[in-house]
């Protein structure tokens, strides 16, 4: 898929939202280099039902209210980056990251449910919202905690052309 | 034929009939569950993803977890819990026809009888369609979830309702490939965070597509794929063939409406819900005074739904017999409408929330 397409094309035709709807959608925050930590950001622009990640976040970041099919708004200078919304959220909507992680390089920690899980110091393929590969990553580690309920989280690092595009890993 | 007494009878444990005995075995009324299946819980413990909704409705739970916390709470309020018992025929208003271990009749008299037969998937067919290999979405998702058996290693998804797609993440989960999703429509089905689940994981969504023809001997080896246009009518010169080993159709379900109106609930259609439901109230009391509904079978929603539609049932058909005082039975009676309604909201749920109330409205006038 060719970088036009990426941009343009459409969630209820492709499956993956494009950068072009999410910069449509106020809700969606990326970080930017100002960001000393990663953050929490959320890929959430249907309106469904679901509240977990409001109600899991501990510091009350992530604002939903009593209806809750409204879509949430994050504010990324509240998140801690405990990652406890990213394994709670049932549509895998949501990773943290951060843009200037070290030199040229930016940070992601994402939800994984596949077997084999990677593990710290693996380079692996990082992908975008098509499942393709767009750049090398390392794996700083995967946490599996109860709490997380057998939602592995992946943390790794690569390389910042790619910040916006990167959202999870090729599959090992 | 032995008979038995029992107050309220629920049929079917699914997500609608465990959360209805359980409501009704709360407000202190005597239930029966009866599942045709050696094990209960329904569809739920194939649900292996969180769940969505608010922390009423257990969000961010597996369905099978919730399905065993469930059957805890059966088990602790000592509800009678009947397996292998189909529920043949209910006369009389009353009366079930219950066939246990596919040998001995037995009818149970109930003063009430609460209805939640789930639903059924639907098919579609085209050339090749009774190869081994082709089967439906649900059969492949108990394959891999309950059975822990891969169905295939090469998938053809046909269908991107929620269906669909949580079903191609738990095959891709199990380790197959997910070769292609197929959708008729112009634009996709499911959630958006579904489908772009599966999308980041690589596999491809095709919509207006949808299958010709699945190709092979004595399995399937290929599908044959085309673009349909406009009108839905296949585009000539569009095929193209995908070498797939498995073809899951995910084309929606239909209510399994043959109990309730075998009984003589009266019928609505209902095309947003599945088609031809039974005609209930808002306490999901149907047609016949005695006969109660809940979950798929007047109206294929979500098992999240289902639970909350099964509690209203088991809630109104307990207060029928005079379990609750009037108070107590309207504070839980709002609380499970505003579950309900809760999810009945939003792009996809309001759709869902006009339909039931049409079918509510005309209760009236169909009775």
């Amino acid at each position: 898929m060719s970088r036009r397409e990426h941009e343009e094309s459409r969630l209820k035709v492709s499956g993956a939202v494009s950068l072009a709807e999410l910069h449509q959608t106020a809700e969606y925050i990326l970080p930017d280099e100002r960001f000393s930590k990663p953050v929490a950001v959320i890929e959430c622009i249907e309106a469904i039902p679901c509240n977990p990640c409001e109600t899991a976040c501990p510091v009350g970041a992530i604002v939903i209210g009593d209806d809750i099919t409204t879509l949430p708004v994050i504010d990324p200078t509240i998140c801690t980056g405990c990652g406890i919304c990213v394994a709670a959220c049932p549509g895998l909507a949501i990773y943290l990251k951060q843009k200037n992680h070290g030199p040229g390089l930016s940070y992601i920690a994402f939800p994984y449910e596949y077997l084999p899980l990677p593990k710290a110091g693996d380079v692996v393929t990082m992908a975008n919202r098509y499942g393709e590969g767009v750049c090398a990553g390392s794996v700083v580690r995967v946490v599996k905690t109860t709490r997380f309920d057998r939602t592995a989280i992946v943390h790794a690092t690569y390389d910042s052309a790619f910040y916006e595009d990167v959202v999870n890993m090729v599959r090992l | 034929m032995k008979r038995v007494q029992r107050e309220i009878v629920v049929i079917g444990s699914g997500p609608a009939g465990l959360c209805a005995a359980i409501e009704a075995a709360q407000a202190g009324a005597g239930v029966l569950l009866l599942d045709e299946n050696a094990k209960p819980g329904g569809q739920l413990f194939k649900q292996i993803h969180k769940f969505f909704g608010s922390a009423d409705h257990r969000a961010g739970v597996r369905g099978l977890d919730i399905g065993v916390q469930l059957l805890k709470q059966a088990e602790d309020l000592n509800i009678e819990v009947w397996l292998n018992s189909e529920a043949c025929g209910i006369f009389d208003q009353n009366s079930v026809w219950v066939v246990r271990d596919k040998q001995h009749s037995i009818t149970v008299e109930a003063q009430r009888i609460i209805i939640a037969t789930g639903a059924v998937e639907n098919s579609i067919n085209f050339p090749g369609w009774t190869l081994p290999g082709v089967m439906g979405a649900g059969a492949a998702q108990t394959m891999i979830n309950v059975n822990r058996v891969l169905p295939g290693h090469r998938v053809l998804m046909v269908g991107s309702g929620n269906v669909g797609v949580i079903v191609s993440y738990q095959l891709l989960q199990a380790g197959a490939q997910v070769v292609a999703i197929v959708e008729a429509a112009p634009t996709l089905g499911g959630y958006g965070v579904h489908t772009a689940k599966v999308r980041r994981a690589g596999v491809p969504f095709y919509a207006s597509h949808t299958v010709k023809e699945a190709r092979g001997t004595d399995h399937v080896k290929s599908a044959v794929l085309v673009n349909l246009d406009s009108n839905w009518q296949p585009i000539d010169g569009s095929e193209f063939e995908v070498e797939v080993d498995t073809i899951c159709i995910a084309t929606g379900l239909t209510p399994a409406v043959e109990l309730a109106f075998g009984s003589g609930c009266t019928p609505v259609n209902s095309p947003a819900l599945g088609g031809l439901v039974p005609v209930h109230d808002a306490g999901m009391k149907s047609s016949n005074e005695s006969i109660y509904v809940a979950g798929d079978v007047c109206g294929v929603e979500e098992a999240s739904t289902a639970m909350e539609e099964g509690r209203i049932a088991g809630l109104c058909a307990a207060h029928s017999l005079s379990y609750l005082d009037e108070a107590a039975f309207s504070r839980r009676f709002e609380q499970l409408q505003h579950n309900v309604n809760a999810l009945r909201s939003g792009m996809f749920g309001q759709r869902r929330r006009e339909a039931k109330e049409s079918i509510v409205s005309s209760y009236g006038v169909h009775r």
